[in-house]
């Protein structure tokens, strides 16, 4: 690459927004990738991930990568981190990871080589830095065909067709490999509505919905069993557990000879039976 | 005139008439047949080797034919190169290519010359007689056609040896006549004995060969190649130093193949092997192969005088060492091994003298190559009708009941001795007249054991053929062999008394061998005529005393009060034991003392390497929790390590 | 504020980051964690645009931001997976990569 004949001056490099902006949005992409890190859950560590490239879609921007943070923001934030928290859905949500290292050193070892290596690229960048002017505009090189936009798509269909047309045949060869990998043959029909249904009337005894509790109960509670037109109790009402525990409620014996009487067609007020079409009819 | 004189009209050509073989004439006419010669024989062998079972029948008279062709292509050789002027009897035959590295080329090239031929000759003709003697003495053995495979194999790998036109090809059949040998002396491999024996010898010429390969090694640093052409054709370009390592080297080699001391131990253990192949080894093949690597190398020799020395020395030890051993053996072939000990210790000095001695060692090669395959093919005619007994002592009176083998033998036992006109006479008397021409002490060494060799023969003679019997009961019947053995052995006996006068007949082998070994003759430091007589009547000394000590009764079992010179001579000189005491335990020492240093200490470091990356591994796995946060931490630590290098550097 | 703060604040929030990647051991909460490390690359990227003056580093952040998209939508099939199978969401458990 040429020097661009423009004596740009250092500050010509000097991206926009200015120092608050940057060091927002870097402490909460740090504190994003953090964490990411130390998160137990899966979710949250999806969560933190998001955050922490949409501050770095903001600082693209401010870089003078309008496209490149749009980019960032659609693709990456709204395509793959979904992407990721549906595979999730599929593999677990609460499948929560344990903190406990099982390799011996293991963590150790990787902090302070990960230190090391955070500290030998910051002395190689401050040492680089010091000594290299910045060359030429970035608003040059936006400017020069009508955008960023056009720029960058100037640069990707010509200098870089190639990479383009290859990273297109990728692209088309990842989406059918992920269609190979997951699809998963069926060795029996599909099983229709019908049969489903049939199936649940052969094998249970009530096919439809269970009674619901507290019916006709004179506390209305999940602890006091409904009674069935007839007058008999119906235990099956009671969750399971409530019976392990031995906490049915037991029915009055005026209860049961209320709901005989309404069964029967008399309303029942007060120990008196009314005709409950009259009632109705008002 | 003295004797020698009067039978050969002696060269007065006082000059020295310089070797002028020419290495690099290529092959023609008849000539290009030449590999027919080995292709023969290594037909036979691959064929009888192979064909199995089927051919047991008749596969030992494939083995004679092949030899007997191998003969009469060499006879035809012969007669065509005497046809040819001296100029063409030198011929190459290239075959193929064999290494081609660079500028280091050897072929596979057949060389035919005088001297070649005097071997092919040799080793044809005797090997197809002693091939034709087997067919009757092995005639019981069950595996006879294997027998005549391997004998065939033995006379290619010679031919090989003798026919080669460089050191590599030479070393070759080198190699195949040591692979042929073992194959033959180890041939009754049931019996221990004969399995031992045969390793010995393998082993004890795996030694000679090592000198055989630094041979090649340095010809190659030195000359930069092994062809005979680019070894001897340059020998003045190298330094005497250079030339005199060569020399012995390649004189430990031939040490080995020969039986020379310090290599002789193999030897008298060779006789395991069946009659036949004692006769092969002793007369026609492998112990002539020394001989013919130094009166080959000729060039060599005269350019580095120690080593030639050297040669005279071992040749003079050995020729003692071989006549003592065999004045005290009872065994008729180790008697009989000494002797060849002791002949081809008379050549190797010969052969040591340079050209006033390298036609005679020649000429002494080839007539003891017709007597002691005369007599070897006798004692194991002998053995053949005394049920493999070979202990003289339970021999005697047997020129009765084997006419034929006594006539024959006996001309065997004249020739050697160097009586006149027998073919021992003319060779031998040279030699030690040649060296009467090098000094006092070679020249007294060779009588003197000229009339040792009388003595041990003599007594040899008249123990098995003269006296009372004393066979054993157990079953010994002495007959004659029936005619297929005796037929060989009855041309043999006539080559002993023959070959002598043919070859010195008007110099006939020096001039025969001249043109490739060069010839010179110098003053003698005694009178001819002194050397001559002195020597004759030492051998007649010899004999007489032989013959009037062992002419009486001779005890069974050998007498226990004898002096220390016999007990040493009956252990063979303590070769053995010297072997045992200065190589095998201290060999044995140092085997045993590397294994401990290898299971101990470089094991020890093995394993401990092993042990400490297994425990530290074992350690440093304990890093893998499989924990994804305990990998990410290590990364992280890794990450800020680096950085504080980074910033440490820059700051 | 020059840039020299934006980008202090980017390794703060990436070194927050890479300490919840290590300490967490919900497997959604280690994943929240990677994102928040991209989201402090971002964040300097585009500090760095603005110090050169141009638009590269904003183009870049914006790739950052689509694979990060497209990384999130697989690894939360894994998640689901992994939970479906084990019946746990926790990095510890699938620890059969060990020795």
């Amino acid at each position: 690459m040429t020097p661009t004949p423009i004596s740009a001056a250092p500050e010509a490099a000097v991206a926009m927004g200015g120092p608050f902006l940057f060091w927002v949005c870097a402490i909460i992409a740090v504190a994003g990738a953090v964490g990411m890190l130390v998160s137990r859950k899966a979710v949250h560590s999806a969560l933190f991930v998001v955050m922490t490239m949409i501050s770095i879609a903001v600082l693209y921007i401010s870089l003078n990568a309008p496209f490149l943070g749009m980019v960032q923001v659609i693709v990456y934030t709204g395509a793959i981190m979904m992407l990721f928290v549906f595979v999730m859905m599929i593999v677990g949500v609460d499948a929560s990871d344990s903190l406990v290292e099982t390799l011996k050193g293991q963590r150790w070892l990787a902090l302070g080589t990960a230190f090391a290596f955070a500290a030998l690229l910051i002395i190689a960048i401050s040492n680089g830095f010091g000594s290299i002017a910045p060359t030429g505009s970035i608003e040059a090189a936006n400017a020069q065909y009508g955008g960023n936009v056009q720029g960058l798509a100037h640069l990707i269909f010509t200098r870089y067709v190639v990479a383009f047309e290859v990273t297109s045949a990728l692209l088309i060869v990842a989406a059918l490999g992920a269609m190979m990998l997951t699809f998963r043959e069926r060795f029996a029909p599909k099983v229709s509505q019908e049969e489903m249904s049939i199936e649940r009337f052969k094998r249970d005894k009530h096919p439809g919905n269970l009674p619901g509790a507290g019916t006709y109960a004179r506390h209305n509670a999940v602890d006091t069993p409904a009674l069935l037109p007839d007058g008999s109790v119906a235990h099956e009402s009671v969750p399971n557990a409530l019976i392990d525990r031995g906490s049915e409620r037991a029915v009055n014996r005026a209860d049961v000879d209320e709901v005989r009487t309404i069964s029967e067609g008399f309303d029942y007020v007060d120990g008196d039976s009314v005709q409950l079409d009259e009632e109705e009819g008002q | 005139m003295n004797l020698t004189s009067s039978l050969i009209a002696s060269g007065q050509e006082s000059e020295a008439v310089e070797a002028s073989v020419n290495y690099a004439m290529q092959a023609s006419g008849a000539f290009t047949w030449m590999w027919l010669l080995i292709a023969f024989p290594l037909f036979g062998a691959a064929f009888l080797l192979l064909a199995g079972r089927r051919t047991d029948k008749w596969g030992h008279w494939l083995g004679v034919a092949m030899s007997l062709a191998s003969f009469a292509t060499a006879v035809v050789m012969f007669f065509a190169m005497i046809a040819s002027p001296d100029a063409d009897r030198s011929q190459t035959l290239h075959l193929w290519d064999w290494i081609a590295v660079g500028r280091f080329e050897v072929p596979i090239a057949l060389h035919l010359d005088q001297l070649s031929m005097t071997f092919v000759l040799l080793i044809t003709g005797v090997g197809s007689l002693i091939h034709i003697y087997a067919v009757g003495y092995m005639a019981e053995d069950p595996a006879r056609r294997r027998f005549f495979a391997y004998l065939n194999l033995f006379v290619a790998a010679m031919l090989l040896l003798v026919l080669a036109d460089s050191y590599l090809v030479l070393y070759f059949g080198w190699e195949g006549v040591g692979l042929a040998s073992y194959l033959l002396i180890s041939f009754f491999q049931y019996k221990p004995s004969a399995a031992v024996a045969g390793k010995k010898a393998f082993v004890v010429n795996r030694v000679g060969d090592i000198g055989m390969s630094i041979a090649i090694m340095l010809m190659f640093v030195t000359f930069g190649s092994v062809t005979f052409e680019g070894v001897l054709g340059n020998v003045g370009m190298a330094s005497e130093t250079a030339n005199t390592w060569i020399g012995l080297m390649l004189l430990l080699a031939a040490c080995g193949k020969s039986a020379q001391f310090p290599l002789q131990s193999w030897l008298l253990d060779a006789m395991e092997g069946p009659t036949p192949v004692s006769a092969l080894i002793h007369a026609a093949t492998m112990v002539t192969a020394g001989v013919y690597l130094i009166v080959r190398s000729g060039p060599i020799f005269e350019a580095a005088p120690t080593a030639a020395t050297a040669v005279i020395v071992i040749g003079a030890i050995t020729l003692m060492f071989g006549a003592i051993i065999g004045c005290a053996k009872d065994d008729i072939k180790k008697v009989l091994a000494g002797s060849t000990m002791s002949q081809i210790g008379y050549m190797m000095l010969a052969a040591g003298l340079g050209p006033i001695g390298y036609v005679f060692a020649i000429f002494h090669l080839v007539a003891h190559g017709c007597f002691k395959a005369n007599m070897f093919l006798g004692a194991g005619s002998i053995m053949h009708g005394m049920n493999d007994q070979v202990d003289m002592r339970r021999f005697g009176a047997l020129r009765f009941v084997m006419v034929g083998t006594f006539i024959t033998f006996s001309a065997g036992w004249l020739a050697i001795m160097g009586i006149p006109p027998f073919a021992g006479f003319f060779s031998k008397d040279k030699i030690i007249e040649a060296a009467f021409m090098h000094g006092w002490i070679p020249g007294l060494v060779a009588a003197i054991g000229a009339g040792i060799t009388a003595f041990y023969m003599t007594r040899l003679w008249t123990m098995t053929f003269t006296g009372k019997a004393r066979w054993t009961e157990d079953n010994q019947h002495p007959h004659e062999s029936p005619k297929i053995m005796l037929i060989p052995i009855a041309i043999l006996a006539f080559l002993s008394v023959s070959i002598g006068f043919i070859l010195a007949y008007g110099d006939a082998i020096i001039n025969w061998l001249t043109p490739v070994t060069g010839y010179a003759e110098q003053e003698t430091v005694l009178n001819h005529y002194i050397i001559e007589y002195g020597t004759l009547a030492m051998v007649i000394a010899g004999a007489v005393i032989a013959y009037l000590q062992y002419r009486r009764d001779v005890p069974i079992t050998p007498p226990q009060h004898v002096s220390a010179l016999t007990t040493a001579a009956r252990r063979d000189l303590y070769g053995d034991a010297f072997n045992e005491a200065v190589f095998m335990r201290p060999g044995q020492w140092l085997t045993r003392s590397l294994v401990f240093l290898d299971s101990r200490v470089v094991d020890g470091a093995v394993n401990g390497v092993a042990a400490l990356a297994g425990g530290l591994s074992g350690r440093l796995r304990r890093l893998q929790t499989g924990y994804v946060r305990s990998y990410g931490l290590w990364m992280l630590i890794g990450a800020v390590v680096l950085l504080g290098f980074l910033i440490l550097v820059r700051v | 504020m020059t840039p020299e703060y934006y980008i202090i604040l980017s390794a703060i929030l990436f070194t927050l980051g890479a300490l919840g990647f290590l300490v967490r051991r919900n497997a959604i909460i280690v994943f929240m964690c990677v994102e928040l490390m991209l989201n402090a690359s971002n964040l300097a990227f585009v500090g760095f645009a603005n110090q050169w003056g141009n638009l590269d580093g904003q183009t870049i952040a914006f790739y950052v931001m689509v694979v990060a998209a497209a990384e999130v939508v697989v690894g939360l099939a894994i998640i689901l997976m992994i939970y479906r199978t084990r019946r746990s969401a926790s990095v510890d458990e699938p620890n059969l990569l060990k020795f």
